[in-house]
């Protein structure tokens, strides 16, 4: 638990959303997975020169962005170097190597250094996975330590990554149409893993999270998925064509993104509800001999 | 080997926290937190309705979930069984307390007090190393260390023994050494029935709950 200046957080028997991560801990998480999935979209797309060099910064500057934001968070900020003591067995301590190498690979790729925009692929990959590891790793909290939530977080953050390359798409122009559908793919399988996560999580939740999981499924289901995945089939499908299908994909993009982030932001903090205590077994007093 | 532990026996407690107020006494800590706690559950609906108090804190697990996370090497568990945190290693970044199913862990971002200024006795407990890191409780572990120095024996020697454990009115907390089959929480854990918090998840918490005689269920 962590007590803020103005207040205590109450406990007790009954699970409590912690209050240790908030929205900065959640916006490392939001803007770590676009950022990865942004770079990857780059990697396979036609993308050359300067609209590569741009798409590679942006990406790195989202996940630049989550690390900051999580920073904000930490209580000893000036010994954050102390992050990188033990990558053998936290996934923190992964998530900061990966991203100390991430850096200089996207760098090397933004500039144009041949081969390097797969080796930032690989990394932005597994960066994203590393975060999706190290929120399954928070045992206290029954709603991040399901196995699906890695599936999960994975497939959210590249499909946030490709909504935003989309979104950004009439400025760039390099998106094509098997990329855009592989967008409606990963859109396909994350809402897959949610429906599969969710189904595994029905009896764990507290009442709380259940609630806020749901309100968030329901933004994924319409707005995260429906929505683009119509979209892309119109397009895909030739109803519509012409200068229209760029503004449609970004469209379907940005929803596709939103959405997902909207996700990541309520799993950490409106889903993020402990266990609460619990016995075995009820004391049983009476008189016999002790 | 040595395996510190600790045993709460909750058909004794009362729910009285005067573990809790001597552990708030002997670790210094701030206002609201409580390495010590005991919760007061009800079950049931009227009529039938049961209550138990309920000793929580760290579990010194024997595969602590907060020791795997951390970043830093802050949290270490030592050979006896006990987790510790280096609190010039931690940058509090709180990963340990979402990870800990116990809810044991503690971060205080800014000094706090009882009233708006620091009483005498708190301005000379101030410890500044222990502010924005995690904290929890150390099973009084400068009391065992310094206690086993004097060739006194922790859960037998108040000196050497938890101040939680020391203070129960009730002897519902003991504290001993599980690897050593005579030892008096090796003896109760033998002769009752017993089980650990959230065992599913397989921490191996190394604080156990009695909850009836032994004999009395076969």
């Amino acid at each position: 638990m962590t007590y803020p200046p103005g207040g205590y957080a109450p406990y007790g028997p009954d699970p409590w959303q912690q209050t240790s991560w908030d929205a900065r801990a959640a916006g490392n998480f939001v803007c770590g997975g676009a950022g990865s999935g942004l770079i990857v979209f780059a990697a396979l797309s036609d993308a050359g020169g300067a609209a590569l060099a741009s798409l590679m910064l942006a990406g790195l500057a989202l996940v630049g962005l989550g690390l900051f934001c999580v920073s904000l968070e930490l209580g000893r900020p000036l010994r954050a170097l102390n992050v990188f003591r033990n990558p053998l067995t936290s996934w923190m301590g992964r998530e900061a190597w990966t991203s100390a190498l991430l850096f200089p690979a996207g760098l090397a790729a933004a500039m144009g250094v041949p081969g390097f925009v797969w080796v930032a692929a690989l990394l932005a990959l597994a960066f994203v996975t590393c975060q999706a590891r190290l929120l399954q790793a928070a045992k206290g909290i029954p709603a991040w330590r399901e196995p699906l939530l890695v599936p999960l977080v994975v497939t959210t953050g590249l499909a946030e990554g490709g909504g935003i390359f989309f979104a950004a798409n009439p400025w760039h122009g390099t998106g094509t149409l098997w990329l855009l559908t592989g967008l409606g793919a990963l859109v396909l399988l994350r809402i897959v893993v949610w429906l599969a996560y969710r189904r595994r999580l029905a009896d764990a939740l507290a009442h709380g999270a259940r609630g806020a999981l749901d309100r968030a499924g329901r933004v994924l289901q319409l707005a995260g998925t429906l929505l683009p995945l119509a979209v892309i089939a119109a397009i895909a499908l030739g109803v519509v064509s012409g200068r229209d299908t760029a503004w449609l994909a970004a469209l379907a993009g940005l929803a596709a993104a939103a959405a997902g982030a909207y996700v990541k932001y309520t799993l950490v903090t409106g889903a993020g509800f402990n266990q609460g205590f619990a016995l075995a077994h009820l004391p049983v007093r009476d008189a016999r001999a002790r | 080997m040595t395996r510190w532990a600790m045993v709460a026996d909750l058909r004794r407690c009362v729910g009285c926290q005067t573990c809790t107020a001597a552990c708030r006494h002997a670790n210094a800590t701030p206002p609201g937190v409580q390495w010590r706690r005991v919760l007061d559950m009800e079950f049931g609906e009227y009529p039938d309705v049961r209550r138990a108090f309920v000793p929580v804190g760290c579990q010194h697990c024997d595969d602590p979930p907060c020791r795997d996370v951390c970043p830093t090497h802050a949290t270490r568990k030592r050979a006896d069984g006990i987790v510790t945190i280096d609190y010039d290693l931690c940058i509090g970044c709180a990963y340990c307390a979402v990870a800990c199913p116990y809810q044991a862990r503690h971060r205080t971002l800014r000094a706090a007090f009882a009233y708006d200024k620091p009483m005498e006795n708190e301005t000379k407990r101030r410890d500044d190393a222990r502010l924005a890191v995690a904290t929890k409780c150390t099973f009084c572990v400068d009391r065992i260390d310094d206690g086993l120095a004097k060739g006194l024996r922790p859960g037998v020697d108040p000196e050497a023994t938890p101040a939680c454990v020391n203070a129960c009115i009730t002897q519902t907390l003991q504290f001993g050494d599980l690897d050593d089959p005579a030892s008096n929480v090796s003896q109760l854990v033998a002769r009752t029935e017993h089980f650990r918090m959230h065992e599913e998840l397989g921490t191996g918490p190394g604080f156990y709950y009695i909850w009836d005689a032994k004999e009395a269920r076969s």
